[in-house]
């Protein structure tokens, strides 16, 4: 089993892995309490539209995922906050026409083909030394940011106007908390993809919602499930050479389901 | 001092107008009862003073200031009529009174023992006491109501304001409630604004009132709001309020008549 350390690609994996992992089991556990799970996924699939800006301008497509992100979520908060439009139908709009215009501005660009299923289904094993420590250090970055800002979140997310009305100052929260998400998916992208990258959005925190009702042990249940499931998804996608942004994800799916099992067991 | 100050106030939400001409003014450390029928506009009126909503015309002002300036200084203490909190929401009672402290304490600062200590003392006087690790979205109606109530009083309000707070609190313990508030604004020369539809109850405890239908039909002393034409004016049509019981100066506890 240790063999799997020896290669660079899988220790550069395991790091990054571990490292987002960590920061989404954290943010997830809001995204559940909040109930924007579905914020989560859209905005994940919108990524596609940014990478593909990135693609056709020639830059590099995460830092133009991560712009295009923020800006999507920024605008769907802003429309549904307006009253004009629920959140979800904004949600499904921004999502079906980010991805729209991906396919579109994929389909001018030249030169995409297997750089594009890497973005759209992860690249973990691909990643670089370079990469990998810039996922680390984001990681840690927003993970200190939310260490801030948690106590905060925690009482947004319990009462929105008891929180204005207490002196929190809850849209510079909330704009946080959103750049984060955004940060969350785009590191995301190179680990399990576009596609599956809802999936460390929502599970982690999930499971951890069925296992606990207590607040600090919700967010370290969520993470340790989040690392869990990416080291024995590596390890499950080295043995079997199987897609590592899938085994991660099948990882988790199962221990969501233990936990469900469990908890209408009791 | 001039706790609140409307002026002319007009408020229209999606093209309705909701309030229209109110003026008001409140001395601090009074206690002050709105009712009115359903619909009349109380918890507008209320999400105006706490800065929520923005008038559509006229002045608002909160000791001399504008309301969402106020919010930021931890001005108010507010229990609204609903809170919808999940059952699994992972905050325990004691969660919830400590984040009365946290527009007060900043981004930075984090709870210490001595915050603990003191929302365990006033969870204690709520009659709360043991119940501080039971997860919040678990308690009974009225166990919540306490339990924000404790939340709304740790910041230390200058203005306490209730929304319909006895609509989770049974009849016997509606009276401790109103007693407590009572108690409270007195020890704390705290300003309260309660909003309820059960004027023949709140007369007995508030300094002041207001009937608000949609505009002001009445503001003064409680026992003037029972005449026959204020309530004509309010609700449209005549009608008898029952006086169950009656409030006792001294021990502020209500009494079904006779001695206390």
């Amino acid at each position: 089993m240790l063999e799997i350390l020896s290669y660079g690609f899988m220790q550069r994996a395991f790091i990054a892995g571990i490292a987002m992992a960590l920061f989404t089991g954290i943010i997830s556990v809001f995204i559940v309490l909040r109930r924007v799970s579905f914020l989560g996924s859209g905005i994940s699939h919108a990524a596609f539209g940014g990478v593909a800006i990135g693609f056709l301008a020639g830059v590099n497509p995460l830092l133009t995922a991560l712009i295009y992100c923020i800006m999507v979520a920024f605008a769907i908060e802003v429309i549904s906050a307006r009253g004009r439009l629920a959140e979800d139908a904004a949600i499904g709009i921004f999502f079906s026409a980010s991805m729209a215009m991906g396919v579109v501005l994929v389909g001018l660009s030249k030169s995409y083909t297997v750089d594009l299923f890497g973005y759209l289904f992860g690249s973990i094993l691909a990643i670089s030394k370079a990469e990998a420590y810039m996922t680390v250090i984001m990681s840690v970055a927003v993970m200190a940011v939310f260490a801030v800002i948690m106590k905060d979140l925690l009482f947004i997310t319990f009462s929105e106007e008891l929180a204005i009305v207490n002196g929190i100052p809850v849209r510079f929260v909330k704009a946080l908390f959103l750049v984060s998400m955004a940060i969350a998916i785009v590191i995301g992208i190179k680990v399990v993809g576009i596609i599956l990258i809802s999936a460390l959005l929502v599970i982690p925190g999930a499971t951890a919602s069925l296992l606990t009702r207590r607040f600090h042990s919700m967010l370290a249940l969520s993470s340790l499930v989040a690392v869990t499931a990416t080291i024995s998804g590596l390890i499950v996608s080295f043995i079997y050479d199987l897609a590592p942004g899938g085994t991660i994800v099948v990882m988790l799916s199962l221990f969501f389901a233990i936990a469900f099992i469990r908890r209408i067991s009791t | 001092m001039k706790a609140v100050e409307i002026d002319n106030l007009g408020v229209k939400l999606n093209g309705r107008e909701i309030l229209s001409g109110i003026n008001l003014a409140l001395e601090e450390g009074r206690f002050l009862g709105i009712v009115g029928p359903n619909g009349s506009g109380k918890t507008t009126l209320l999400r105006v003073v706490l800065g929520l909503i923005r008038p559509t015309s006229g002045l608002v002002r909160v000791f001399g200031n504008e309301p969402v300036e106020m919010a930021k200084r931890g001005t108010f203490g507010y229990l609204p009529q609903h809170l919808n909190v999940d059952a699994g929401f992972p905050a325990t009672a004691l969660d919830v009174v400590l984040m009365g402290l946290y527009g007060r304490s900043g981004l930075f600062r984090k709870s210490t023992d001595e915050d603990r200590k003191r929302a365990r003392e006033i969870l204690g006087t709520m009659g709360m006491r043991g119940y501080e690790d039971h997860i919040f979205g678990t308690l009974s109606g009225g166990q919540q109501q306490r339990v924000s109530i404790a939340r709304a009083l740790i910041g230390e309000p200058r203005i306490l304001i209730l929304d319909e707070p006895s609509t989770s609190i049974d009849v016997v313990g509606q009276e401790d409630f109103y007693h407590l508030l009572k108690g409270i604004q007195k020890r704390l020369n705290l300003t309260i604004i309660m909003v309820s539809h059960d004027i023949g109850t709140i007369t007995a405890y508030v300094d002041e009132i207001a009937c608000l239908n949609r505009t002001l039909h009445y503001h003064g002393s409680p026992l003037g709001a029972l005449n026959d034409e204020v309530l004509k004016n309010l609700y449209g049509k005549s009608m008898e309020i029952i006086m169950h019981t009656r409030l006792c100066e001294k021990c502020e506890r209500l009494y079904p008549g006779g001695e206390c």
